[in-house]
C-alpha cells in the first residue's frame, strides 16, 4: 500500500528575558543547580507569580513575525499533573486564550518550491526543571534552575508530508526567533526543542491515522533522522496488518530509532483551569503597533532583497539570509568593499570555514565586517592579491593584529603592480633558466598558454606579492619578444 | 451524585493521595454528599452568563524583566527532606 | 493589662504606663498559665517576642516610637514566618520553617508590633470549628466543651481569652467572621485583593483574603492601617490609596441605608438568633439609620458553587506538597509515585484530602463545564445579587451564623452539615466583598454576631458603623467566664 506522512511539530521556544516569566530569578544558563530557583521557581507554600512584560513583548513579536492573530486577551491557565521537575504540580501555560492564534510560515523545498505550513498557536508557558539521574546513589537529583523559563510552544496544523519539510520547518523557525533576537536558538543548551507528532495513513484517505509523539528532539539533522525512524517502523508494523499505539516515544540517537517512554503516563487528565494567581493578560492595538515598529527584517524578505538588489543568486541569498547575524556582516563588508558578490563568496567560503573550524558564532569572531570589506576593497584595487588577502584574513582571525593596511604592509603582501618592475624581474627569470626558455620556443604555439605556466611561478617565488594578471602580460610579451 | 468505589480510588490516585481500603467507604459517602449538595447548581440557568474566575474585574500586571534574586539555595535547602550536591533528591525517576 | 486593646495599649506604651518588655512578658504568661486548656497557639516564640519588644523600648526611649511600636500580636499559622515554624495546622508542614515572610507578617515587623507566636487553625484553612488541625482542636473560651469556629479559630479565641488583643487571620468562606461570632470577637475581612496574599499559604486563591481578629473596630482600623495596601508581589492585590481607616470612625451614620436580606432572615435561623440581630438592627435605627428589606435572591447557591471552586483552586494549590523540596515525606519511598501518594496521603487530614478530591473530579475531563464552568457562571450571580442591592443601600446587615457555638464532634460526622455552618458568609468571598462580624448579643451565655457586608473598598464605612455600634453597647466588653 502507499502510505501518506502526516507531521505536526510542537517548538518550544526559550525567549530570551533576563528573568524568568514569573519570577525575578536569572534565567541564564549554566548556573550551579538550584542556584536560580527563587522560592516562587520553587514552589514554596505561599509564593506568588507575576508576570514578565518582555515575555510577553517577545511573544508578540513572534506573533506579528509569522503573521498570526495576536490574542488582545490571554489567560494563563494551570495544568494539573505530578511530576519531580515540576514543583509546582502542574504547569502554568495558556490553553483556550493563548497570546498568539493562528499564523503560518513558508519553507523552501528541495525543488526550489515553497510551500506554507500554518500554525495554529503559539502561547507562553513556564519550562519545568531538569532531573538528573547519574551520581546519585540511585536516587535522581532535581535542579529547578531551568524551572520558570519563559517558552514559547509553536503548534504547527499537521501539513508537513517528509521529515525533510519537519526539519526545514523547524530551520525556519529557529531562524525567524533568532532574527526576532527573542530566543539564542542554541539547540545545544535545550533554547530550542521540539516534539514531533508523526502518523501515517493511506494515500487518498482523508482520516488520519493514529499518531505518536517523538519527545524533545534538539537538533535539525535528529528531527529528520527521527521523524524518518518512525515513519519505518510505523509502516513496518502497519504494513504487517498491526496497529499504532498512540503513545509518547524518544528517540535514540545512537541507535537511531524511537522507544516508548517507561515512564507510564496514568491517566493523562490535566485537569486545565484559569490560574486563579494570575489575571488576564489584556494588550490593546496599540501595544501591538509599537511592537510591531520594532520588528526587523525576517528572513524572506531579506532573501528577496539580497536577490533582487545585490544580483545574489537565489541559494546564496537563502544561505545568507538564515542567520541574521551573517546577513548582516555579510551587508556590512559587501557595502565596504561596494562589491556583493565577492563579499557572499568570502563570507559563504573563508568566513564559514573558519566559523566551523573554530566552532564560535560570527559574534565571537575575531575579525569584524568592516575588517572584511577593507581587505575586499584591497583585493578589488590590485593592492593584495587572493592569497595575500587570505593571509591578512588570517592574520585578522589568529589576532594578530586588528589594523587591515597595517597587516599588508608588515606582512609585506602589498602586490606589486609597476610594470618596469616585474619586467626586470621577469628578464630575470629568464635569463637565469634558458633551458626552460628553450623548451618554451620549442612548444607549439597553440600549447605555449600551458607552458607558460613554470614562469608564473617563478617570477611569483622571486618576488612575492607580484601581481599575477601584470606578470602574465609582461611575460607573454617577453616570451614573444623571444620567439 | 453517587460515587463508585472505584470512582473513588481513581480520583484518589489522580491527585496522588493513598487513603486506606477500609477508608474509602467513607469517602464513597462524603464525597457522595458533597456532590450531591454541588449538584444544585445544575438546575440554575446561566446561559449567557460570562464565568467569573476573578471577583474584581482586574487586569494582570506586568514586572519589569529585572533578575532581583539572588542565590539563596542554602537557605532554601535547609528545610527539604533530602538533598545532594545541592539538587534535591527523589527516588530515581524513570523516562 | 491583658485586658487593654490596642488603642489602649498603644496610648498606655507611649505614656509610659508600662513597657512593651512588661506587657509581653504579662501576655506570654498568660499564654502558658490558659493555652494548655485552650489550645489557640500552636507556636509560642517567646525569645523573638521579648526581643523584639525590648528592641520596641530601646526605639521608645530613642524618641523613634510610634502608633504600633511594641504592641504585641499573634499570626495565624497560615502565614510565612521566616526561620519560624509555619504549619497550617497540618502535618505536611509539621516541620516547616518558612524561609521567608509573608507581606503582612513584614509590615508588622516593620512598624515595629511584637509577635508572640502562631495561632491555630483548621487545617489548610478547611474546616469551621478549627477540629481539623492537626496540632488538636481548639476550645472556645466561653465554654470549653465548644467549638471556637474556624479556620481562624485560634486566632479568635486567643483574642477572647485575652491572651493577646489582636490577631492576623484569613477568611475564605467565612474564616474570619464566624469564629469571631462564636468567641464574642470582632472579625474584619476586607475587599478582595486589599491585602496582599504573599506568603499566606493559598488554600483558594481567588477566595482567600486575610483580615483581622480584635476586641474593638478601632483596634481593627488600626489592624488595617498597617496591612491594607498594594504589593508587587501578588499580582491579584489592588492599586489603590489606602485611606487612614481610624479617621472615619466616629462619622455619624444617620441616614446610612442598611439594606437586611430576606434570605438571611428565613426559617433555619432560630427566633433566638434572629432577635439578637434584630435587637441590634433596631440599635442602629436609634442611631437615625434606614432600614430596608432588600434580596440576594441566589443566596442558596453560595455553598453549592462555593464547594466547586474551592476545591477545585486548591487541589491544584496543595500539589506543591509532595514531599520533595519541603514538608513532610513518607519513609523509605520505593518510587517517585510512592513518595507522592504516601506523603500525601499521610501528611493530609480527612477534610484536606475530601476537598482535593472533589476539586480534581470537578475539574476533570467531561466535568468541567458542569461544575467549574457552572460554578463560576453562578459566582457571577452572586455577585451582581450584591452589585443591585447596593444601588439602593450603603450597608447590609444579617446574621453570621445560625447558630451559637456548637460542640466539639457535633458535626464531624457529616462533612455537609459543617458545610452550612457558613451559609451566610460565604457569598461575600464569591463576590470579593467586605464583611464584618460584630459581638451583638448572647443566646445560651454563648456570643452572637452581627454580619456588616460593605461594597467593594468600603471597609472604612463598616469599620464606623461597627465602632458606632461599640459605642452604644458593650457586648464586645463581654468577657467569657473564667478569662
Amino acid at each position: 500500500m502507499e502510505w501518506e506522512v502526516v507531521i505536526g511539530l510542537e517548538i518550544h521556544a526559550q525567549l530570551a528575558t533576563k528573568s524568568k516569566i514569573f519570577s525575578g530569578a536569572s534565567t541564564a544558563y549554566g548556573a550551579d543547580a538550584n542556584t536560580q530557583a527563587c522560592a516562587v521557581d520553587l514552589g514554596l507554600p505561599g509564593v506568588l507569580p507575576v508576570f514578565n512584560e518582555d515575555a510577553l513583548r517577545m511573544a508578540v513579536k513572534f506573533g506579528l513575525a509569522i503573521d498570526a492573530e495576536i490574542g488582545l486577551k490571554s489567560v494563563f491557565d494551570r495544568k494539573n499533573y505530578f511530576y519531580p521537575d515540576s514543583p509546582k504540580g502542574y504547569q502554568t501555560t495558556q490553553l483556550h486564550h493563548p497570546i498568539v492564534g493562528m499564523g503560518h510560515i513558508e519553507i523552501e523545498l528541495d525543488n526550489g518550491e515553497t510551500k506554507r505550513i500554518n500554525v495554529t498557536r503559539a502561547h507562553l508557558e513556564e519550562d519545568a526543571g531538569k532531573s538528573v539521574h547519574e551520581g546519585f546513589d540511585g536516587m535522581s537529583g532535581i535542579d529547578l534552575n531551568r524551572a520558570g523559563t519563559p517558552l514559547i510552544e509553536i503548534v504547527s496544523e499537521p501539513e508537513m508530508r517528509t521529515a525533510k519539510e519537519a526539519a526545514a520547518y523547524f530551520k525556519k523557525m529557529h531562524s525567524i526567533v533568532t532574527y526576532l533576537g527573542i530566543c539564542d536558538g542554541d539547540l545545544s543548551q535545550g533554547s530550542m526543542r521540539c516534539d514531533c507528532n508523526v502518523s501515517l495513513r493511506p494515500k487518498g484517505q482523508e482520516e488520519f491515522g493514529t499518531r505518536t509523539e517523538i519527545k524533545n528532539v534538539n537538533s535539525f539533522r535528529n528531527v529528520e533522522r527521527a521523524i524518518n525512524a518512525e515513519i519505518e517502523r510505523q509502516m513496518d508494523i502497519l504494513e504487517d496488518g498491526g496497529k499504532i499505539l498512540q503513545e509518547t516515544r524518544l528517540y535514540d540517537a545512537d541507535k537511531n530509532e524511537t522507544r516508548a517512554m517507561r515512564s507510564k503516563e496514568v491517566e493523562n487528565d490535566y485537569r486545565y483551569f484559569p490560574c486563579p494567581d494570575l489575571l488576564p493578560v489584556i494588550i490593546d492595538q496599540d501595544y501591538v503597533d509599537a511592537v510591531a515598529a520594532t520588528l526587523p527584517e525576517l528572513p524572506n524578505a531579506k532573501r528577496t532583497r539580497f536577490e533582487s538588489e545585490h544580483g545574489l543568486s537565489a541559494t546564496d541569498a537563502g544561505v545568507l539570509a538564515a542567520n541574521r547575524e551573517l546577513a548582516d556582516f555579510f551587508e556590512t563588508a559587501a557595502k565596504a568593499a561596494s562589491d556583493y558578490k565577492l563579499a557572499a563568496n568570502w563570507v559563504q567560503g573563508d568566513v564559514s570555514a573558519a566559523l566551523n573550524r573554530l566552532e564560535i558564532s560570527i559574534g565571537e569572531l575575531s575579525i569584524t565586517a568592516e575588517q572584511l570589506g577593507r581587505i575586499l576593497q584591497l583585493i578589488k584595487d590590485s593592492t593584495l592579491n587572493n592569497g595575500g588577502a587570505k593571509e591578512v584574513f588570517n592574520a585578522l582571525i589568529d589576532g594578530k593584529g586588528d589594523d587591515v593596511d597595517g597587516l599588508v604592509d608588515s606582512l609585506g603582501l602589498k602586490q606589486v603592480s609597476d610594470t618596469g618592475t616585474i619586467e626586470e624581474i621577469v628578464a630575470k627569470v629568464l635569463a637565469d633558466n634558458p633551458k626552460l626558455v628553450e623548451g618554451y620556443l620549442a612548444t607549439p604555439v597553440e600549447k605555449r598558454g600551458k607552458a607558460m605556466g613554470p614562469f608564473i611561478g617563478l617570477t611569483r617565488k622571486a618576488a612575492a606579492g607580484v601581481n599575477p594578471q601584470v606578470v602574465m602580460e609582461v611575460l607573454k610579451k617577453k616570451l614573444e619578444e623571444l620567439g | 451524585m453517587a460515587l463508585e468505589q472505584d470512582q473513588v480510588r481513581k480520583i484518589a490516585s489522580l491527585a496522588r493521595l493513598q487513603l486506606d481500603e477500609n477508608q474509602i467507604a467513607d469517602y464513597q459517602t462524603n464525597l457522595s454528599n458533597i456532590l450531591d449538595l454541588v449538584d444544585q447548581l445544575s438546575a440554575v440557568d446561566t446561559s449567557g452568563i460570562e464565568p467569573m474566575a476573578h471577583p474584581l474585574d482586574a487586569v494582570q500586571r506586568l514586572r519589569a524583566d529585572v533578575v532581583t534574586e539572588e542565590n539563596q539555595r542554602e537557605h532554601f535547602q535547609k528545610i527539604a527532606p533530602a538533598v545532594d550536591q545541592g539538587h534535591y533528591l527523589v527516588p530515581r525517576v524513570v523516562e | 493589662m491583658h485586658n487593654k486593646t490596642i488603642a489602649e495599649i498603644s496610648r498606655d506604651l507611649a505614656s509610659g504606663e508600662y513597657s512593651s518588655t512588661e506587657l509581653t512578658t504579662d501576655l506570654l504568661n498568660r499564654v502558658k498559665q490558659l493555652d494548655g486548656d485552650i489550645n489557640s497557639f500552636i507556636t509560642v516564640t517567646d525569645e523573638q517576642a521579648l526581643a523584639q519588644a525590648k528592641a520596641a523600648d530601646e526605639r521608645r526611649a530613642a524618641g523613634n516610637a510610634d502608633a504600633w511600636t511594641g504592641v504585641p500580636i499573634a499570626h495565624k499559622d497560615i502565614f510565612c514566618t521566616n526561620g519560624v515554624l509555619t504549619t497550617c495546622g497540618s502535618k505536611m508542614l509539621s516541620n516547616f520553617e518558612a524561609p521567608y515572610d509573608a507581606t503582612v507578617v513584614s509590615k508588622f515587623n516593620d512598624a515595629g508590633a511584637v509577635s508572640l507566636g502562631k495561632l491555630n487553625m483548621d487545617e489548610f484553612a478547611m474546616g469551621s470549628s478549627n477540629e481539623s488541625s492537626f496540632f488538636g482542636p481548639v476550645a472556645n473560651p466561653w465554654d470549653k466543651e465548644r467549638v471556637p469556629g474556624g479556620s481562624s479559630g485560634g486566632s479568635a479565641a486567643a483574642v477572647a481569652a485575652r491572651l493577646v488583643p489582636g490577631a492576623t487571620a484569613t477568611d475564605t468562606g467565612g474564616s474570619i467572621r464566624q469564629p469571631a461570632a462564636l468567641c464574642g470577637v470582632t472579625g474584619l475581612k476586607p475587599t478582595y485583593g486589599r491585602i496582599s496574599r504573599w506568603g499566606m499559604i493559598a488554600y483558594a486563591s481567588s477566595l482567600d483574603q486575610a483580615g483581622t481578629i480584635t476586641r474593638t473596630a478601632e483596634d481593627a482600623a488600626l489592624m488595617m492601617n498597617v496591612m491594607a495596601g498594594f504589593d508587587p508581589k501578588d499580582s491579584t492585590s489592588v492599586d489603590r490609596e489606602v485611606p487612614d481607616y481610624t479617621s472615619s470612625l466616629d462619622n455619624s451614620i444617620e441616614g446610612m441605608t442598611i439594606g437586611l436580606p430576606k434570605e438571611y432572615f428565613r426559617d433555619d435561623l432560630s427566633a433566638d438568633m434572629q432577635q439578637q440581630v434584630r435587637n441590634a438592627i433596631a440599635e442602629y435605627e436609634k442611631m437615625g439609620a434606614k432600614v430596608k428589606e432588600i434580596s440576594l435572591p441566589n443566596t442558596h447557591l453560595a455553598i453549592p458553587a462555593y464547594y466547586v471552586i474551592a476545591p477545585s483552586e486548591c487541589s491544584a494549590n496543595l500539589s506543591r506538597m509532595d514531599g520533595v523540596r519541603f514538608g513532610y515525606r513518607c519513609e523509605d519511598p520505593k518510587d517517585v509515585e510512592d513518595l507522592y501518594c504516601r506523603s500525601r496521603g499521610e501528611g493530609f487530614g480527612n477534610e484536606v484530602k475530601r476537598r482535593i478530591m472533589i476539586g480534581s473530579y470537578a475539574l476533570s475531563a467531561g466535568f468541567y463545564d458542569a461544575y467549574y464552568k457552572k460554578a463560576q457562571q453562578v459566582r457571577r450571580l452572586i455577585r451582581n445579587d450584591f452589585t443591585n442591592a447596593f444601588n439602593d443601600v450603603d450597608v447590609i446587615m444579617g446574621p453570621v451564623t445560625p447558630t451559637p457555638a456548637f460542640k466539639r464532634g457535633e458535626k464531624t460526622s457529616d462533612p455537609v452539615e459543617m458545610y452550612l455552618e457558613d451559609i451566610f458568609t460565604i457569598a461575600l468571598n464569591l463576590a470579593g466583598l467586605p464583611g464584618m462580624s460584630v459581638p451583638c448579643g448572647q443566646v445560651n451565655n454563648l456570643p452572637v454576631g452581627l454580619q456588616l457586608i460593605g461594597n467593594f473598598f468600603d471597609e472604612g464605612r463598616l469599620l464606623n458603623a461597627a465602632h458606632k455600634f461599640q459605642q452604644a453597647t458593650d457586648w464586645h466588653l463581654k468577657t467569657p467566664a473564667d478569662i
